[in-house]
């Protein structure tokens, strides 16, 4: 498939994992929230670990994605427990299979990429050595991929796809949006807007040999369907029209916060009770130095993104789906470990070199 | 005109991939062969046409004598030459050639891939049985491979290389009506929508070549010396083959066109796409006004799925097979 597409895929998925740290961050002392962030945007949009991602190459299992994304994320002064770190990747995968198969047109695969830079450039917007690298990543995005004809864009967005193969977790959010069925699947609707460049379906239009047109009829499609919208723009900056991309989690409903105890018979994620859970959590946490691997006084703190686990515990099912799918992934991780492996360990390499 | 069967259960469900779904016949054995891609992985099901009997088999993309490689397969294909029938599978390391039940494979031919990755990816895609005894295999270069298959046994040998394309070959087809009046032979497809009609022999001979408009032609097919071809833009169109002459444009589908298909003896033409329907329609040529006509017959709605195989499960399109982006299963669908 593409040797392209492991930019992309770190800039979205990076970018998701941005939004939930930054969300779960927000009871901490602000200057923490902005040394973690700042922390992790520094070393994902750093020359060389861009350098690194641009070479063309396969995408990294799994195992590898999560293992670079979990390093990323316990830079600084932020410590991740694994299962936390567990359920964020595949909170992130999620979301991006949700962007990637809702997005209609091939090129919206770049605004979906434009609206995770925008939004990261927003965090770090007062860090001005970390905007520029993301300033400069962005040019880098757009000279490499805007020229692109639309048959490769679309092997991009196939290969993406089959990444998020066979992940299918229920999470709250996209069904209370109704954006996921309970079977985890997505809504595809049979309405809406055609893409750019895509005519509304309906038509027969039979030529001559001379290429006049002499006849055109109608055929009922099943669907509903309208002339596109106004085309998003592909600059370093501009109004991307395009939603996907954006925090899906941001909207004046997901701000409220309830202390209604809400208990699930399927596996879910509770985005909201999580949030009232991590309030009381870092309300009592105290800071704790570690010892030995880091030098200085700093004060690092460890949290833990998702339900205790005396919920986990009670979520049976979820667990036992989660350990299935993992388990399908360690399987043909497997297999291509040896490659992939390689390919992670020098960006894990690199990483160490930036701390 | 059309109603759902039961489902066929496959092991894993199906990749991102163009025209994602193989069909094979076995008249004697009353049986019916089923491929799907997922990553790596062929999936192949035996049905029995009483649907009483189902086996499975799962064939990796790998190189002979060479135990920890293995590619992403971008397509997997029945072809069915007069004296034998192949399973061919092209992935980003090289062409696969099994025996139709996949039991034995026996040809591989490796792709010129360079040391390390570059930025055109490399891989086959695009499979089409010819004449008596050819099976061509295009590549991401824009070459097309043509092989020499003999009549039994593994000495199959790379006959010529055609050079056309420029772009990476998405589909190929061969005439399919069986009439042996037809002058093109085969068509092939690319990343720009360029279509190319070629006559087979000893060495192939371009007949034709139909410019594309900057959009792929993922899917295409040649019966009665028309060619139905199938865009990301979600249009058909119909071309004369050897003249080029647009006969018909179909706003068929909303999203990207993944697969299509014709049943030769009756002349339905199939289309499947990534917004989630699979269309019916039926085309009638009439050779004296050397005119086409298409009506449409019938919509199946796939709820939630992106199609990306959808295949007849015999020549007169008495039922057809679909195929969806991360769904484990076939369906199935036949004529009322």
């Amino acid at each position: 498939m593409s040797t392209c597409a492991l930019p992309l895929l770190f800039i979205n998925l990076g970018g998701e994992m941005l939004y939930i740290l930054e969300q779960r961050l927000q009871n901490t002392p602000a200057d923490g929230t902005d040394k973690v962030l700042n922390d992790i945007v520094g070393t994902l949009f750093s020359k060389a670990f861009l350098d690194e991602l641009f070479k063309p190459q396969q995408l990294y299992s799994h195992r590898t994605m999560k293992t670079v994304l979990s390093r990323l994320a316990q830079g600084s002064i932020m410590r991740l427990n694994p299962a936390s770190m567990d359920r964020l990747y595949e909170l992130i995968v999620m979301t991006l299979k949700y962007q990637v198969i809702l997005c209609s047109a091939q090129r919206d695969l770049l605004l979906i990429s434009y609206n995770h830079l925008d939004s990261t450039k927003r965090l770090v917007q007062d860090t001005p050595g970390v905007l520029n690298q993301v300033h400069e990543a962005h040019r880098r995005v757009i000279e490499a991929y805007t020229r692109l004809p639309p048959g490769e864009l679309q092997l991009l967005r196939q290969t993406l796809l089959n990444f998020c193969e066979d992940f299918h977790i229920r999470v709250s959010l996209f069904l209370k949006s109704q954006i996921q069925n309970p079977n985890g699947r997505f809504v595809l609707a049979t309405s809406g807007p055609v893409p750019q460049g895509v005519e509304v379906p309906g038509l027969i239009r039979v030529f001559d040999c001379r290429g006049r047109e002499v006849q055109r009829c109608e055929f009922p499609t099943g669907g509903d369907y309208i002339s596109p919208t106004r085309e998003g723009s592909f600059d370093l900056y501009g109004d991307r029209v395009l939603r996907l991309g954006l925090n899906i989690s941001v909207s004046p409903e997901e701000t409220h916060t309830s202390n209604t105890k809400v208990t699930t018979p399927t596996p879910v994620f509770l985005a909201k009770e999580e949030l009232n859970l991590l309030s009381r959590l870092m309300g009592t946490l105290k800071s704790e130095s570690e010892t030995g691997s880091r030098p200085g006084p700093e004060k690092s703190f460890r949290i833990s993104l998702f339900p205790s686990d005396q919920e986990v515990d009670e979520d049976v099912a979820a667990a036992s789906e989660l350990a299935q799918i993992l388990g399908q992934f360690t399987e043909k991780q497997e297999k291509q470990e040896s490659e992939s492996e390689t390919k992670g360990a020098e960006l894990l390499a690199l990483m160490d070199e930036l701390e | 005109m059309f109603h759902k069967e039961k489902s066929i259960q496959i092991k894993n469900s199906a990749s991102a991939l163009y025209n994602n779904l193989s069909v094979l016949r076995i008249a004697p054995r009353k049986l019916t062969y089923f491929t799907v891609v997922h990553a790596n992985v062929v999936n192949m099901v035996s049905a029995s046409w009483d649907g009483l009997n189902y086996s499975h088999r799962q064939l990796q993309s790998k190189e002979p004598n060479v135990a920890t490689s293995t590619s992403l397969i971008m397509q997997a294909s029945f072809c069915v030459l007069p004296s034998r029938e192949l399973l061919v599978v092209t992935s980003q390391k090289g062409i696969q050639m099994y025996e139709s039940d996949g039991s034995i494979m026996v040809y591989w031919h490796a792709l010129d891939t360079p040391e390390t990755p570059t930025a055109q990816a490399v891989f086959a895609r695009g499979i089409s049985a010819v004449w008596d005894n050819y099976i061509c295999v295009g590549v991401s270069s824009g070459s097309i491979l043509v092989f020499d298959i003999p009549s039994k046994g593994s000495n199959i040998t790379l006959s010529e290389v055609l050079e056309e394309h420029k772009e990476p070959i998405t589909d190929m087809a061969s005439e399919c009506s069986g009439s042996q009046e037809c002058i093109a032979d085969m068509v092939s497809a690319d990343d720009g929508g360029n279509l190319c009609l070629w006559k087979a022999g000893e060495e192939f001979h371009l007949l034709n070549k139909i410019p594309g408009f900057d959009m792929t032609c993922s899917s295409v097919k040649l019966w009665k010396g028309t060619v139905a071809a199938g865009y990301g833009t979600g249009q058909i169109r119909l071309y004369e083959a050897v003249t080029g002459i647009l006969h018909v444009e179909i706003n068929a589908h909303a999203r990207w066109i993944n697969s299509l298909d014709i049943a030769p003896f009756s002349g339905l033409l199939l289309s499947a796409a990534e917004d989630s329907l699979v269309r019916v329609w039926h085309m009638s040529l009439t050779p004296e006004t050397n005119s086409v006509e298409v009506a449409h017959l019938h919509n199946e709605c796939v709820t939630d799925t992106q199609i990306c195989g959808a295949r007849f499960c015999d020549d007169d399109g008495y039922a057809f097979a679909v195929t969806g982006y991360d769904l484990s299963e076939i369906i199935r669908y036949t004529q009322t």
